[in-house]
């Protein structure tokens, strides 16, 4: 295997070839928030969260997606990327309905969590308030798209893990909306085998368990480690 | 620091707009701070005072609500004229949070409505009293995009902790540092 050299923020570093610079930061405890990401899916690139200054090239590049390469220079904070870490945040809260105080989610959610942890104490942006629709149609979830941050986590573990790919995203820009099947309603789907792994990945309340109460959301992710772990280590490797 | 009251004390307002009231409990559960804090400052305007009017000359004033009606616009622009610092105080201050619920719904009048006109209801009829009741917006919005806004401290309620912590902050002349100490919801 080639080991490769590059420097992180300034200190030498080195990477397999299958790492990426996300991992790169996780490895060295360097803080990076993501919100689509996460271990044992496969990565989009899809929040910009992550987004890195990579030396010689002009546009930022998202870490979850880049490969490290031999004699990079990666720079993951400097006052452009925190500002548009917080505008890309901001930009999120004002989108659609993010109500923390009456939201399943509270206290558990990663967009609320980021949003302290980039310095967003206000958004300087008009809320939108749109009319998103709530389906309650399934036996044993909820989806609300009014706290959807089109992360699409949902959407791939529903895929990969699962086998399923129940959930898609239908629609563009704004009106982007992840959907069940041919976008009926999800109590109605037929691919839709109920195993609950998109609402246990969803990062905000956006898919939840009926009859929580606010701030009951509990997210329950060992699945994933399981995952992960048999795929590095053999099958089952438990 | 600007504002003093003639013994030296600051002079400090709290305003209660479109909010359930939870972030001035949030203040009252302040508990024995709440003694500490009192001689080192003049309370002159607040849901806990018997004063009607905002005065003039205040050094601080922590604002709890959202805007929702034209007696809310009125008095915001007035805390924000006569005041050195304005502090959006919880999350309907800051964000609009719950009070802006009603915002994805196009208006007042389908709140008003749903309340005033529903079937259940013997006597079905909108509140009016022109002059005395003031009219609700159309759309609420959080206080910061009314008038300008020195300081956020959101939460739902903010913690008595945080609250404490800003104004022994203000009280000292110091600008309040709350990022990672501070969270919606």
């Amino acid at each position: 295997m080639t080991v490769r050299t590059l420097t992180l923020d300034g200190e030498p570093v080195s990477a397999r070839e299958d790492e990426t610079i996300l991992d790169l930061c996780r490895e060295h405890g360097v803080p990076l928030p993501t919100l689509c990401h996460l271990e044992g899916l496969s990565a989009v690139g899809a929040c910009r969260l992550c987004l890195v200054e990579v030396k010689g090239s002009p546009r930022l590049q998202p870490a979850c997606t880049l490969r490290a390469e031999e004699g990079m220079e990666i720079t993951t904070s400097s006052d452009r990327l925190r500002r548009y870490r917080r505008q890309l945040v901001e930009l999120l809260l004002a989108e659609r309905s993010h109500v923390c105080a009456v939201c399943v989610a509270n206290g558990r959610c990663e967009l609320q969590e980021v949003a302290a942890a980039v310095g967003v104490d206000h958004v300087r942006y008009p809320y939108r308030h749109p009319v998103t629709a709530l389906d309650a149609s399934h036996p044993r979830f909820v989806l609300d798209q009014g706290r959807c941050i089109l992360c699409t986590r949902c959407v791939r573990v529903c895929d990969e893990i699962e086998g399923a790919h129940t959930w898609d995203v239908a629609g563009r820009g704004a009106g982007a909306r992840v959907v069940s099947d041919l976008a009926s309603p999800w109590g109605r789907s037929d691919s839709c085998t109920a195993c609950g792994k998109c609402v246990q990945v969803c990062p905000t309340g956006a898919l939840f368990e009926q009859l929580q109460p606010a701030g009951g959301g509990v997210k329950r992710r060992e699945f994933l480690t399981f995952r992960t772990r048999a795929r590095e280590q053999g099958p089952w490797g438990r | 620091m600007g504002a003093l009251s003639p013994a030296g004390r600051a002079r400090v307002a709290t305003v209660w707009l479109g909010g359930c009231s939870g972030c001035h409990m949030s203040l009252l559960d302040l508990d024995e701070r709440l003694l500490e804090l009192a001689p080192r400052l003049d309370l002159v305007y607040s849901p806990l005072v018997d004063a009607k009017l905002f005065p003039e000359d205040v050094e601080v004033a922590l604002v709890e609500g959202a805007v929702c009606s034209e007696a809310h616009v009125e008095l915001a622009r007035r805390v924000r004229a006569r005041s050195r610092l304005v502090v959006a105080l919880g999350d309907c201050a800051v964000t609009g949070n719950v009070s802006a619920l009603r915002n994805a719904l196009g208006g007042a009048l389908p709140v008003l409505e749903r309340a005033y006109l529903d079937p259940g209801n013997l006597q079905p009829q909108l509140p009016a009293a022109p002059g005395l009741l003031p009219r609700l917006l159309d759309r609420v919005l959080p206080l910061h995009q009314l008038v300008p806004v020195d300081l956020f401290l959101p939460g739902c309620p903010p913690h008595a902790d945080a609250i404490h912590a800003v104004l022994l902050d203000v009280l000292a002349g110091r600008r309040p540092a709350l990022q990672g100490k501070v969270r919606f919801g």
